[in-house]
């Protein structure tokens, strides 16, 4: 078991697919009659934003409340955040506030490891998205997305073929997805201009191309990634248009997947950039089920790094 | 007073008796044979070598006192075996007036513990916009001869041409901190597979090599000599190794962290292991080694940059860039340079004190040990062994990347014109 969730890769495929499991039993359970679990009761989870991010700050509130947490947010509008307080200042106010876990995004890439590493806190650090590296919850809703509808909903995705295309250089969500997915058995390819990949991308445990149309040939899932606004005036394409030329995912290009092969899209859309409306909302799109299983997600997180002490599963069990 | 240093071994070849006497190397006489002295030192199973010589250093006064002062970097300096330190310009206010290098000067005769010789900015406020008075501060009391924006590369290479061409007057050098800017915006680290699984902004080594690359023919060109400060990639080395061949006046850096740290300490996020240029790989590691053993590179400068608590105990993107490197130079330059067979002692001698104090213009450093020389030496127990502990360095800072790992070699005593500056390894 591990303490913090802080990289896809700190998960092995045990581990993985515990939480993947663990989902899914709180899907079930949390049905339309029963919204809360009386799990966390007593417990505190601190939602820490320093970068604006409404969906995953409330599907993470969510997740929490429905497992009986006290939850408290701060975010980086209306708090000491934006007051220049430290990240280390900042975790120790946490820590003396009784917080048991910290949920954190951060502009900064490794400010995750570094609240959880550096003995500022001895709280639980889930990483919710830190700068340009990681985003391993948004990589355990994929897959769990992605096994509901390629492996029925258990196991993992041995042989299924996954491509993520876009900006793969300043992703946190594609550097997660290609480490867990990895993990899983998936075959992953990224597909971006060169000017969106990063150096080394050769070395990690996916295929590479440039050629969109040829990745997604008969291929199970496809995800598409935001470009950023800021990307265009930094001269890594020419246009927004050439960019949903080449990269954009078109009615036309989603037929080249499976017969069943699904989008997915961590949100949120730039609709007529790198995806067209029509994609959006067809009937491969899971984009809308990828944010209700997000919140199943990390209630699987919290509960699994906060809940399942070991003494008290003993005591369920006997 | 005179002292008789017994038994000691210059250079690690045969011991001898040195008498000091009057600031200068008054005698020397075969082991035990020399007249008593007033004082007398026991040296036997120690190297002498003569005061090291640092030609980039970051004592951070004036403006950042709570880092550093240039008495307590002195003190460090005494402590790692340095005579001579060379003050970067990049302190507040910037070092670019005949006024702040005087103040930076003096300040460093009154602290005592080795010299302490300014190093001009090469354009106002480090702007890289126009040339800073630099026959003024050529002409001042603190003689300045290294000229450097360090920490900000002269980009402009009109302005680089300009100023290689204008410190000829005074027989000054241009030390480039080789940094292409547009290529490392908001770096964090090396470029390569490394820095994309980390998701930290690359540095690439061409960054580093085309400047070097340009600087080079640049000085070729106008007939100056440059000075590439802290080369850090193998591609740095063989333009050098080119440009030398070639016979352009170049010579070139490393420092001891880019001697034996890699990249990899990166994936703690610990901002410790933050610096400007960054940690490459284990091959970069390789190619300085070889080029400080052959020449190529001419010497060791430790780029000691000390820096407050709170800019290294925070997430990697705002830490500051920069390791303390005084008290631990010689050591790393014994692990990685002579324990491995790659350089002798003369050739220590050579890389850490006579080739920086020449080409610093520093005349009464860096000299031979023969009789009549002065008297600014190191003794150095090579078989000692210890552990670096922050809190125990003189610096008033703690970010060395060494905390807690065994070093070799020990300096056991600084002398700075006959004065002890340190005795059994404490300062004197």
């Amino acid at each position: 078991m591990i303490r913090h969730l802080l990289s896809a890769g700190d998960l092995d495929r045990d581990e993985a697919i515990a939480i993947l499991d663990t989902a899914g039993e709180l899907a079930r359970a949390t049905g339309r009659s029963v919204k809360k679990l009386p799990t966390l009761r007593g417990r505190t989870v601190v939602n820490l934003f320093y970068e604006d991010s409404t969906r995953t700050r409330i599907s993470f509130e969510a997740a929490a409340k429905r497992l009986s947490a006290d939850v408290i947010t701060f975010s980086a509008k209306g708090s000491s955040v934006s007051k220049g307080e430290s990240l280390k200042d900042t975790a120790l106010t946490l820590e003396a506030m009784g917080a048991d876990a910290v949920v954190v995004r951060h502009s900064a890439s490794g400010a995750a490891h570094r609240l959880a590493m550096s003995g500022w806190t001895d709280c639980v650090v889930v990483n919710a998205g830190d700068g340009t590296h990681e985003h391993p919850t948004q990589a355990l809703l994929d897959a769990y997305t992605l096994r509901h509808h390629l492996s029925d909903g258990a196991g993992d995705l041995q042989g299924r073929r996954v491509v993520i295309v876009g900006d793969i250089l300043h992703s946190r969500v594609a550097r997660s997805n290609v480490l867990l997915l990895e993990t899983l058995g998936a075959e992953v390819t990224v597909v971006g201009p060169p000017t969106l990949l990063p150096v080394g991308v050769e070395g990690w445990p996916c295929s590479v191309s440039y050629d969109l149309d040829n990745a997604l040939t008969g291929a199970d899932a496809v995800m598409m990634l935001r470009v950023q606004n800021e990307r265009m005036n930094a001269a890594y394409f020419p246009s927004a248009r050439e960019y949903s030329r080449r990269y954009g995912l078109d009615r036309h290009r989603a037929e080249l997947l499976a017969p069943d092969g699904i989008v997915l899209h961590p949100g949120p859309m730039n609709r007529g950039m790198e995806i067209t409306a029509e994609v959006a909302d067809g009937p491969r799109s899971v984009v809308v089920e990828q944010v209700t299983n997000g919140v199943h997600v990390r209630m699987a997180v919290l509960y699994r790094l906060m809940g399942a002490l070991p003494e008290l599963e003993s005591e369920a069990g006997s | 007073m005179s002292m008789v240093i017994r038994e000691v071994a210059p250079y690690g070849e045969e011991a001898v008796d040195m008498t000091i006497d009057d600031g200068r190397i008054a005698r020397i006489d075969p082991a035990g044979s020399a007249p008593a002295g007033e004082r007398e030192i026991d040296a036997s199973g120690l190297i002498v070598l003569p005061g090291l010589v640092d030609l980039h250093t970051h004592l951070r006064e004036p403006g950042r006192e709570d880092a550093e002062t240039i008495e307590s970097g002195t003190a460090a300096a005494a402590l790692g075996g340095f005579t001579a330190v060379h003050a970067m310009a990049n302190t507040q206010p910037v070092a670019d007036t005949a006024g702040v290098v005087e103040q930076v000067w003096r300040r460093g005769q009154e602290a005592g513990y080795c010299d302490v010789h300014p190093v001009g900015a090469v354009t106002v406020g480090l702007a890289g916009e126009r040339l800073a008075e630099l026959g003024a501060m050529a002409d001042s009391a603190a003689r300045v001869r290294v000229f450097s924006d360090d920490g900000i590369c002269v980009s402009d290479a009109v302005l680089m041409r300009r100023a290689l061409e204008y410190v000829k007057a005074f027989d000054g050098v241009i030390a480039q901190h080789a940094q292409e800017p547009r290529l490392t915006e908001g770096a964090q680290m090396n470029e390569g597979e490394l820095s994309g699984v980390l998701g930290l902004r690359g540095w690439p080594p061409v960054a580093e090599e085309a400047i070097i690359a340009r600087d080079v023919l640049l000085a070729e060109h106008v007939g100056s000599r440059v000075h590439i400060c802290h080369l850090s990639t193998r591609g740095s080395v063989d333009i050098i190794r080119w440009a030398k061949q070639r016979g352009i006046d170049v010579t070139a850096e490393v420092t001891p962290h880019h001697l034996i740290l890699t990249e990899e300490l990166a994936t703690t996020y610990d901002p410790r292991y933050k610096v400007n240029p960054p940690l490459r790989t284990a091959d970069d590691v390789a190619a300085v080694r070889e080029g400080l053993a052959d020449g190529t590179i001419d010497i060791v400068a430790t780029d000691h940059a000390p820096h407050a608590h709170e800019d290294k105990d925070c997430e990697w993107g705002a830490g500051a860039f920069g390791m303390l490197g005084l008290q631990t130079a010689l050591s790393v330059v014994i692990e990685t340079m002579v324990e491995t067979g790659r350089l002798s002692w003369r050739e220590v001698a050579d890389r850490m004190s006579t080739a920086p104090a020449i080409i610093g213009r520093v005349e009464s450093q860096g000299r031979p040990l023969e009789v009549g020389e002065p008297a600014n030496l190191v003794l150095v127990d090579p078989r000692a062994r210890w552990h670096v502990n922050a809190d125990a360095l003189a610096s008033r800072s703690r970010n060395t990347p060494f905390e807690g790992r065994e070093m070799s070699g020990r300096v056991v005593a600084t002398f700075l014109r006959g004065r002890p500056t340190v005795l059994e390894g404490r300062l004197a």
